[in-house]
């Protein structure tokens, strides 16, 4: 019951007008932040973290729990309304969300989305509260053999589940993990693949510049095309009927999201790992589970909720190692750890026991947090959808000025724009011949991490492979990614052997 | 509180003093005009960025400089990637690095086309120390348990650090040569990362800076085994150090900043009185006091020699690990 106590105590700061008013002035600038491509959380963190200092702590860290959240529910935004995943942990809600908001259920998606996002959200907070010392320990015991096959694991998820062609699947993370490897090298700092000398390829491709030039540029150049220049609008409204209908259609969905919730915060919980694999994981684990999984990546608004509960999970199991282990999962966690050191918090095992004011007083504002999230999220959705209701024409001219100032901005590089602009020519390419583009870019995320903990593995265990499945939590991961990777292998294998051996008897 | 305004009334005045004795140009000729950008030669959660993520903070609560400080981190390739983009930001007055030693042994290892030299120097902070952890659980209590562990598993003995060739693998050689023992390293990206990994039992020892350690430390989970330092470190009172020992092993870790090549000399003197200011800070005192840095200020011409000496230092430090380009 000591628990409780704590927690009261921090409801108490985190309920106070000030703190509440800071609050929805968090969440409403995060939910901004969030929703413009090229902006994140963590670049509303960053702007916002010096202004800390004219607060108390205690208001300065809700403040940026509100601002972390905010940005967390408007990263589906624009991956719904746009197709353009502000942040990679949104890439899994493009699957549904855009075509949703292609049949003119733009509104119905982002009840969904901020919905699911609450539900994830509180499940996950609720975990924190209860369990956040003891989880501690199973942070610990994720070494690079572990980080190596969970990402592995998110992969196979990809390519057993994702029902795009496999081959073209495969072939998409390679490529997205051989550009992973432009720059330097992690381990030994030799440059590699930097094409043509130019100085801008030894910091990498970034993550948005992949997403803004593929989904962005890509999307508008085949729209265009596809449009054939005829101004098109996007049906869109939202009313206080549909509303009702989609919180009838959330109430549906418990299992979807309660699955959701918990992986979602158990894989956000591991260092390194975050959001992104969770967010792939969730939505993977849900077309399996689901009755209706033919539907997934046609506009099904499971596919919506399931990455979204995830995403919001994560960001609260992304907390956990930060506080107890002093280890950011995330840049966002990073820049709050450089806050609580600001503050003179020593962030580490002890933190729960000599700082219990400012640990649970941040617990109880992603309660407040949270709530208010959804709150502003839904009563903004008018807004948003207003903005789909303008032509097309008019659309794609803001959309790609958005992403130009998008993918410039974080960098300030014009490299960066040309990257975005090739991207974009290329992007379009491969999506005329049916390349799915989020392999892709999740491998470009996911590929550095992928790389570093293979290597330190073989290092360590002096290149004995076999290190990957001798551990329990590792073997266990690999098991199910190979079988993973062999479902649509063997399907496809059946499916090939019966159409040969009909195609071969007549010639026989 | 009316000590903390007379504080400020001193710092604000020492400023003052310096900034007129500073001439021909004075700071106040020039301040940024957006917020600076403070690049982090490292991963998140080590020594190098928990520091520079304070010295952000006290500028800010002392409200040292007229523009937010930003801190990015760009640890890839041993900071290589940190190097190059100071490089190429050439002139720009909104950037200033935070380094550590791989200022000097990334360049030399890779050829990523950056010539120290050519940076300007801002201002040395402290100089970092190391210490040899192991995980609380193991039975090594002292360095002859240590030695004699590390000669039993045959090489296999697990070392985690920091990038090869930075500071943590070069302890890591000159341990290795002083004892006649192998190991092997692993390089991490971090020294946070180091840290937990050795807490969680991958690794089996590590060189960490004490303030990275500290916090696993205090909660009994780390042993210190010895410092790397000429005298006891204060807040490990009970650490013997390596020339106790008798073995003459000490390695600094220098924390400093640096600017790119061709900032206006405006921007190089607010800089510099900015960090003259932090060094004199209340913050930055009891830190170095209780993280166990000494603080050994420097700037300018003095400092780019120390910087060139240390590269020379290192340069044959590599060659002898046969690590040199």
């Amino acid at each position: 019951m000591e628990l409780l106590g704590h927690l009261a105590d921090g409801f108490a700061t985190s309920l106070s007008p000030i703190n509440l008013f800071i609050v929805l002035l968090g969440v409403t600038a995060g939910l901004f932040i969030g929703a413009m491509p090229g902006l994140g959380s963590v670049n509303g963190v960053a702007i916002v973290l010096p202004l800390t200092f004219i607060v108390p702590p205690s208001s300065a860290i809700i403040l940026l729990a509100a601002i972390y959240y905010g940005a967390m529910y408007g990263g589906a935004i624009s991956s719904i309304l746009l197709g353009i995943p502000g942040a990679s942990t949104a890439v899994a809600t493009t699957f549904d969300g855009r075509p949703m908001a292609q049949q003119g259920k733009a509104g119905l998606a982002l009840i969904a989305a901020a919905t699911a996002s609450f539900v994830g959200g509180t499940i996950s907070v609720i975990l924190f509260t209860l369990f956040a010392s003891p989880l501690a320990d199973v942070a610990l015991a994720f070494g690079p053999p572990e980080e190596f096959a969970l990402v592995l694991l998110a992969f196979t998820t990809f390519v057993g589940l994702g029902g795009d062609d496999v081959l073209k699947t495969i072939i998409m993370i390679c490529l997205g993990l051989a550009l992973s490897t432009v720059g330097l090298d992690l381990i030994s700092g030799q440059p590699r693949l930097i094409f043509f000398d130019q100085p801008g390829f030894y910091s990498g491709i970034s993550f948005l510049v992949l997403a803004i030039g593929t989904y962005g540029v890509g999307e508008i150049l085949y729209t265009i095309e596809t449009s054939k220049s005829s101004p098109t609008v996007t049906p869109a409204k939202i009313t206080f009927k549909e509303l009702k209908y989609g919180f009838k259609e959330m109430n549906k969905l418990w299992k979807t999201m309660s699955f959701g919730s918990i992986m979602g915060f158990f894989v956000g919980m591991l260092p390194a790992a975050g959001a992104t694999p969770a967010a792939l994981m969730a939505y993977g684990l849900a077309k399996l589970t689901s009755k209706n999984g033919d539907n997934f990546g046609k506009g099904a608004i499971e596919g919506v909720a399931a990455p979204e509960t995830a995403n919001n999970a994560a960001s609260t199991g992304s907390l956990l190692p930060m506080l107890t282990l002093g280890i950011p999962g995330s840049p966002t966690t990073a820049l709050l750890l450089g806050g609580m050191v600001m503050w003179g918090l020593v962030p580490g095992p002890l933190l729960f026991i000599e700082q219990p004011d400012f640990v649970w007083g941040l617990i109880s504002s992603l309660y407040t947090a949270n709530l208010a999230a959804v709150l502003v999220n839904l009563a903004l959705i008018p807004v948003f959808v207003w903005a789909l209701r303008m032509p097309f024409t008019v659309l794609c001219a803001i959309v790609l000025i958005l992403c130009l100032v998008g993918g410039y901005a974080p960098s300030q590089k014009l490299h960066d724009v040309w990257l975005i602009i090739g991207f974009g020519v290329g992007g379009y390419l491969l999506r005329k011949a049916d390349y799915p583009m989020a392999p892709l870019v999740l491998a470009l995320v996911l590929g550095p991490l992928m790389e570093k903990s293979f290597r330190q593995t073989l290092i360590s265990e002096q290149g004995n492979v076999m290190a990957f499945i001798e551990r329990p939590l590792s073997g266990t991961f690999i098991a199910l990614s190979v079988i993973f990777f062999l479902l649509p292998l063997l399907n496809s294998l059946r499916r090939l052997a019966r159409s040969k051996t009909t195609a071969d008897n007549p010639a026989e | 509180m009316t000590y903390k305004i007379t504080r400020r009334i001193a710092i604000a005045a020492a400023a003052t003093v310096g900034l007129l004795t500073a001439a021909p140009v004075t700071a106040q000729d020039w301040t940024p005009e957006r917020p600076v950008e403070m690049v982090i030669m490292a991963g998140t959660g080590g020594g190098a960025d928990r520091l520079a993520r304070l010295f952000q903070s006290i500028i800010q609560k002392e409200n040292l400089s007229t523009m937010p400080i930003l801190p990015v981190n760009k640890g890839g390739g041993s900071g290589a990637e940190a190097l190059r983009y100071l490089a190429d930001n050439e002139g720009e007055n909104h950037l200033i690095m935070a380094t550590l030693n791989s200022y000097y042994t990334t360049p030399l290892r890779t050829d990523i086309g950056v010539n120290i030299e050519e940076f300007t120097p801002i201002a040395r902070m402290a100089l970092d120390t190391f210490v040899l952890w192991v995980n609380a659980d193991s039975d090594i209590e002292t360095l002859d348990d240590y030695v004699a562990a590390v000669q039993a598993s045959g090489g296999s003995w697990k070392m985690g650090g920091t990038g090869t060739g930075q500071e943590d693998s070069l302890v890591t050689a000159m341990l290795e040569n002083e004892f006649g023992i192998s190991v092997t390293y692993v390089p991490f990206s971090g020294g946070g990362d180091v840290a937990r990994n050795l807490v969680g039992g991958h690794i089996d020892s590590s060189v960490n800076n004490p303030s990275e350690a500290l916090g696993f430390y205090q909660a009994g989970e780390l042993r210190p085994i010895a410092a790397f330092t000429p005298e006891r470190i204060s807040a490990f009172p009970d650490t013997p150090t390596m020339g106790e020992l008798g073995h003459d092993l000490v390695y600094w870790m220098q924390r400093s900043f640096v600017a790119p090549k061709d900032m206006a000399p405006e921007a190089v003197a607010y800089y510099t009185a900015m960090f003259e200011n932090l060094s004199q800070s209340e913050e930055w005192q009891t830190y170095t006091a209780e993280k166990a840095l000494m603080a050994d200020f420097l700037t300018g011409e003095e400092l780019q020699a120390y910087f060139l000496e240390e590269r020379a230092k290192h340069a044959d430090l590599l060659e002898s690990m046969g690590e040199g380009s």
